[in-house]
């Protein structure tokens, strides 16, 4: 296939979707007016569990400005069904999740009744006149304890709160563990966060009572998942629906699934005949848009004198909440357990995952899902080989890690597609010049100051495939993606995309794949997305799929367009079709270059025919759905360098190194910021952010005042530097860069403050570090000296 | 209701509001201006951040009351004549935003920062920025935006073409 010369992958094009974000013109939801426009606010419960007894609403229906109050019997008496479950495992349990409480409220937040009025500040008003009798019933939070005889129960399908297990073996654990030269114990709590987009969740619903076109507008990752979602949950035929979600402030996946709220839209929409709108508050985000991680870990390492790691044996218990968010069973398993071989030789491994009920938020995939918490345990755990053996972290690393490979199958189930592990810590140990902090360490203790170095030598898994696969074990969607490329008659481009942009670049980033392969401008590339009435059906944006699945189906669909664009040009040139060469934005004969068309000229061709036959179909436009053969699989190594003070336990962040891998980049600075941002999202986990009930399920941290969001003045700028090894599961070998950061930091900042606490013999903290956590371990090891 | 008149952008707005009515409500809802967003119900997150009085102030930290005969610019305000402000052209060229909810606030930040602190410090950016969240940047991208953005306003190098 002829390519056309490539001058827009690889460079730094400044952003497409900017200028109308920099001027407040940007399309969120709650920036959208409708004439005639209703308000929606949702009732939650404040207790974790409670039997609701009676809803009196009489006081709120008379309030002069509110139209109607529903209940969760209403909904289920005008067939609003439960809200599905998108992957399915063996002997799951399924209790219903119906868009509002019936008879039992599972957790701070749950919805139990929902007002529309004329206004948003009447609709709130009205919450406050609706009467609950609540019976208050013992709640569990702790998802080990959730598991023992006696707890609470969440729900009566799930004996012991246990929704499922789920258990992988490689090789034998017990033999390696039995012939290990030294065996390392530990629990480590991956604890609980909030993904926290800084727009909250909205929605507007209009129902069109003449044609039954119902239309949601929604802060969401992928409109045709929502649309399927609403569809089954609503009972209501998927063709009539139309799902957009316009400019999305941020997802990090706490906006790929179909929350009940929406549904109640939709469902208020249908009832009253009015657009109706709701926006979430920030208070409501906390509790009622899901959370990630949380998980309670055990497990043991085996490993030789000489730093040969040669099993890890683990158990887990995932929290899942109080209901199962539609993707929640894919998270703690297939997208968990199958990591846990990482980028080392490790060869044998055994896991087993209990994914349980308690009286909480529901738990879902946030930025990373599953690979964070994975990583986050095998960095741990090398550390701690590292400590055991007064070995150098680098060097157990360095003796652990896969050597360069194509196709390399893991004894866990995956092919990892392409990597070079000590490239990526070669250069990161070089950058930092490694050799030359340890020495400055050392020579800082002297002084009595504490310098921590904390290494992370990461793989994930991205663009997750094939769909054929998924499906056999448990998908209830595909995971391909689609696109549409439409060249017009001016041989201007629109690229229709499946995928979703809230942040990521697709606007130019795919702009500038599609501009290279037909050698025209970036300017004359569209890129549209988000409209089920406008894209073909397409799996939306989350796990870093968009360029390693989005955007290769736009590059098949041009590559469709070329071959068609090839025999135009033949008759217009009169000349064979195995004769066109197509090169910068010009079709010409092989070996006379003056013989040519541009790509414009076969477009108009295409629509306004002079010299072409009637047997050649008219237009030019093609459509592709990619499903890819495998996932593909980034990694690298991050480097963190922080000082710990020994007095008040403060964990300062001097300097972060990123040298990740992704494959091939088609927009560095755009990469680049997905790292700081990703990079940040885990320093965030490891140091500051904690979503925290008390005993009896209150959310302790139901505002950004108690939940602590990563700031400017406690970060330092960061150095991000990068290797290509391009993936062979794609045409152009690129992988995703969306995750990276975040499944790596985490560990790269804690494995730091370890390290620097190394010489008072703290092994270990749970996160997040915070300085009365330091504090109490520095106490604690000072007590046993 | 209460009567108030506040100009926004150079454009009086006159109207009765209930007492309680926000600042931010009122700029978004009344006047029609919705590119100051709204990211928490707590003054933690500043995407809501206007221009008051020359002064910048978070929006939804005010009653529209308080406000009557106040100044504000935002936003929608801040290009003139089609040309983008040296804040708005920097946060485009260095890559200052992602999804772009948090930017209006950023940028009206700094807006008023930069006017107190023509030539700031790294340092002084980040504290200046305390007040703004923003999740998708790790605030890198921003820091480098408003540093250029300074060198911009005081007259430094030109603005680079734009990348092809």
């Amino acid at each position: 296939m002829v390519q056309a010369p490539e001058r827009l992958i690889g460079a730094e094009v400044k952003r497409k979707e900017d200028p109308r974000l920099i001027t407040g013109q940007g399309t969120y939801v709650d920036n959208l007016k409708f004439v005639g426009t209703a308000y929606l606010a949702i009732l939650r419960s404040p207790y974790a569990h409670a039997r609701i007894k009676r809803i009196d609403a009489s006081r709120a229906r008379v309030h002069p400005k509110v139209l109607a109050v529903f209940t969760g019997e209403d909904l289920r008496r005008d067939g609003i069904g439960s809200i599905p479950v998108g992957w399915l495992l063996p002997d799951i349990k399924l209790p219903p999740h119906y868009p509002l409480a019936v008879d039992k409220a599972r957790y701070v937040g749950d919805g139990v009744a929902a007002v529309v009025a004329e206004d948003r500040y009447s609709a709130y008003d009205a919450l406050s006149l609706i009467e609950v009798e609540y019976e208050p019933l013992p709640a569990v939070v702790d998802q080990e304890a959730a598991t023992r005889p006696g707890a609470p129960q969440v729900h009566d399908e799930a004996p012991n709160n246990i929704c499922f297990k789920f258990a992988m073996v490689a090789g034998d654990v017990n033999r390696a563990l039995a012939e290990a030269d030294g065996v390392v114990r530990q629990r480590i709590i991956n604890h609980r966060t909030s993904g926290s987009s800084v727009e909250p969740r909205a929605a507007v619903a209009l129902y069109q009572p003449a044609t039954g076109e119902l239309t949601l507008y929604n802060t969401n990752q992928n409109p045709h998942l929502i649309r399927l979602l609403l569809a089954l949950t609503m009972n209501y035929p998927e063709h009539k629906i139309r799902v957009i979600a316009p400019d999305v402030g941020g997802g990090f996946g706490t906006k790929i699934y179909l929350y009940p709220d929406e549904v109640v839209a939709c469902y208020a929409a249908m009832k009253l005949g009015r657009p109706v709108k709701w926006v979430e508050t920030r208070s409501e985000y906390l509790r009622a848009t899901v959370h990630g991680r949380d998980h309670i870990t055990d497990f043991e390492v085996a490993y030789k004198r000489d730093g040969t790691i040669t099993g890890l044996k683990v158990t887990t218990y995932a929290n899942l909440g109080a209901y199962i968010s539609p993707f929640a069973p894919l998270i703690p398993t297939f997208l968990y357990v199958p990591m846990l071989h990482g980028p080392y030789k490790l060869p044998n491994v055994s896991a087993e995952v209990y994914g349980v009920f308690t009286n909480t938020t529901p738990v879902d995939a946030t930025r990373g899902a599953g690979r964070p918490e994975a990583t986050y345990l095998l960095e741990r755990m090398v550390d701690l080989v590292a400590r055991e053996l007064n070995m150098d972290p680098a060097d157990v690393r360095r003796k652990n890690v896969l050597e360069p490979f194509e196709n390399y199958q893991t004894p866990l189930a995956f092919v990892y597609d392409s990597g070079n592990y000590p490239a990526t810590l070669n250069r990161a140990l070089e950058l930092v010049d490694y050799a030359r902090l340890r020495e400055e360490q050392r020579r800082l203790r002297e002084q009595g100051r504490y310098i921590g170095i904390g290494l992370s030598t990461y793989v994930e898994v991205t663009g997750a495939a094939p769909s054929q696969v998924a499906v056999s074990l448990g998908a209830q969607a595909g995971l391909f993606e689609s696109a549409i490329v439409r060249v017009h008659p001016t041989g201007k481009v629109t690229v229709f995309t499946g995928s979703h942009t809230h942040g990521q670049g697709h606007e130019t980033t795919f702009a500038q794949a599609i501009a290279d392969e037909f050698g025209i401008s970036i300017d004359d590339v569209e890129v549209v997305h988000g409209d089920t009435d406008a894209i073909p059906f397409g799996l939306g944006t989350y796990g870093s799929r968009s360029t390693p699945v989005g955007l290769t189906a736009a590059y098949i669909a041009g590559q469709r367009i070329i071959e068609k664009a090839t025999k135009i040009a033949a008759h217009l040139l009169e000349a064979a079709e195995a004769d066109i060469v197509f090169e910068g934005g010009r079709f010409f004969v092989r070996g006379a270059p003056e013989r040519a068309v541009t790509f414009q000229e076969v477009a108009l061709e295409a629509y306004v025919p002079r010299k072409i036959p009637a047997d050649l179909e008219l237009g030019l436009e093609a459509t592709a759905f990619f499903n890819p053969s495998n996932f593909v699989f980034p990694f690298g190594t991050h480097v963190a360098v922080v000082e710990v003070d020994p007095e008040t336990g403060q964990v300062k962040l001097l300097r972060y190194l990123a040298v990740d891998d992704v494959g091939r980049v088609i927009n560095p600075m755009v990469v680049d910021g997905q790292v700081h941002g990703g990079v940040v999202h885990g320093i965030g986990q490891a140091l500051w952010e904690q979503v925290v009930y008390d005993e009896q399920g209150n959310l302790l941290t139901g505002t950004w005042l108690d939940y602590a969001m990563p700031k400017a003045p406690d970060l330092p700028s960061f150095q991000t530097d990068r290797l290509e090894t391009p993936s062979p599961v794609n045409p152009l070998g690129v992988k995703g860069a969306g995750e990276t950061g975040t499944i790596a930091s985490t560990p790269a900042v804690v494995n730091a403050v370890l390290d620097a606490l190394a010489p008072f013999g703290v092994k270990h903290i749970d996160m997040p570090l915070t300085p009365e956590r330091v504090w109490r371990a520095l106490q604690a090891a000072r007590g046993q000296g | 209701m209460a009567r108030v008149s506040i100009r926004i952008n150079g454009v009086l707005h006159e109207a009765d509001v209930e007492p309680r009515l926000l600042l931010v409500h009122f700029i978004r809802d009344v006047a029609g201006l919705t590119g100051t967003n709204i990211g928490c119900d707590t003054s933690q997150c500043g995407a809501c951040t206007v221009i008051m009085n020359g002064r910048a102030a978070k929006s939804c930290t005010f009653l529209a009351v308080q406000c009557d005969g106040a100044e504000i610019l935002t936003i929608e305000g801040l290009a003139k004549d089609g040309q983008l402000h040296p804040i708005q052209q920097a946060f485009w060229e260095k890559h200052g935003l992602q999804c772009g909810y948090c930017t209006p606030g950023m940028i009206m930040t700094a807006y008023h920062f930069l006017q107190m602190n023509p030539n700031p410090t790294e340092e002084e950016i980040r504290h200046a920025l305390e007040g703004n969240i923003c999740r998708c940047t790790g605030y890198h991208n921003i820091v480098k935006a408003i540093q250029y953005a300074a060198e911009l306003m005081r007259g430094g190098a030109p603005a680079p073409t734009p990348a092809d």
